[in-house]
């Protein structure tokens, strides 16, 4: 894999797409079947998320290797109109668009570890990294 | 793309072979709907042995259609949940609590017989 690969996420069918092409790259790196599938449910939600809440963005896969630990970072990109409450919009449960609200709080347990930046009117950038264990 | 819906007798089976998107799910919600009605079906076993990810839209949908095929009269199995699947959900927060579920579609038939008591 490059170092660094991203998928545009535009229409429906680009969610399939990215999160396809995470499994593969977590596959490639060393991740048990079991991570795979947290990897590509995580990168569902969020490209769903984009595809719904911003209309479109990307998501962008890199590998990580650090202090002998090998990680994968993904991260989703929008210049959507942000989230005006951080904090609502982890509870479990919590939708604008009669959803589940079960993605961001569920990408969170789905990964190692979890950041979620959002400005309003300027986008949202969810970063998430899984290690290889 | 469309998944196949098989009848035998009063049931209908479902074996979901393709990487299911979000218009897939939904056209199989309304497709699997319409052939409840027009056969009066009174089970259906839906076998997810070959699905590899379950995300909170298909989890949603899935829960949709067994709640809606309740509602006409139709009993619903999930067969064949990958262990990797059945792990996502619980950490999504899913719970497709009150499901019958079985290892396969064979298992599937006979917990329709069971619960249908037929
Ligand atoms: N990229 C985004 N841009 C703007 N709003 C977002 C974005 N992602 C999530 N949201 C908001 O956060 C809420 C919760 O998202 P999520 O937990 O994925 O649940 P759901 O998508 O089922 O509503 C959404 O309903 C939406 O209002
Ligand atoms: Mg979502």
């Amino acid at each position: 894999m490059e170092p660094q690969s991203f998928v545009e996420i535009k229409e429906e069918w680009d969610i399939v797409g990215a999160r396809q092409m995470g499994r593969n790259i977590a596959k490639e790196a060393g991740f048990g079947t079991v991570d795979q599938a947290r990897i590509a449910t995580a990168i569902s939600e969020l490209a769903r998320n984009i595809y719904l809440y911003a209309g479109s963005g990307t998501i962008s896969y890199e590998i990580l290797e650090k202090m002998g630990r090998k990680g994968l970072i993904i991260t989703a990109t929008d210049s959507g109109p942000g989230i005006p409450d951080l904090s609502l919009v982890m509870e479990d449960g919590y939708t604008t668009s009669g959803g589940l609200g079960a993605g961001l709080p569920g990408v969170k347990r789905l990964s190692d570890e979890f950041d979620l930046r959002s400005e309003e009117g300027k986008g949202t950038t969810v970063q998430c990294i899984k290690w290889v264990r | 793309m469309r998944i196949p819906i098989l009848k035998l007798n009063n049931y209908l089976l479902i074996s979901i072979q393709t990487e299911i998107d979000d218009n897939t799910a939904i056209q199989f919600q309304e497709d699997l709907l319409n052939k409840i009605h027009q056969n009066g079906s009174s089970g259906v076993v839906i076998d997810l042995t070959s699905v590899e990810i379950i995300d909170s839209f298909i989890a949603k949908v899935l829960g949709d259609v067994i709640s809606m095929s309740d509602l006409m009269g139709a009993k619903v199995v999930l067969t064949g949940i990958q262990p990797a699947v059945a792990l996502t959900l619980i950490d999504l927060g899913i719970h497709l609590q009150d499901v019958p579920t079985a290892m396969d579609l064979e298992q599937g038939l006979v917990k329709l017989y069971q619960e249908l008591g037929e």
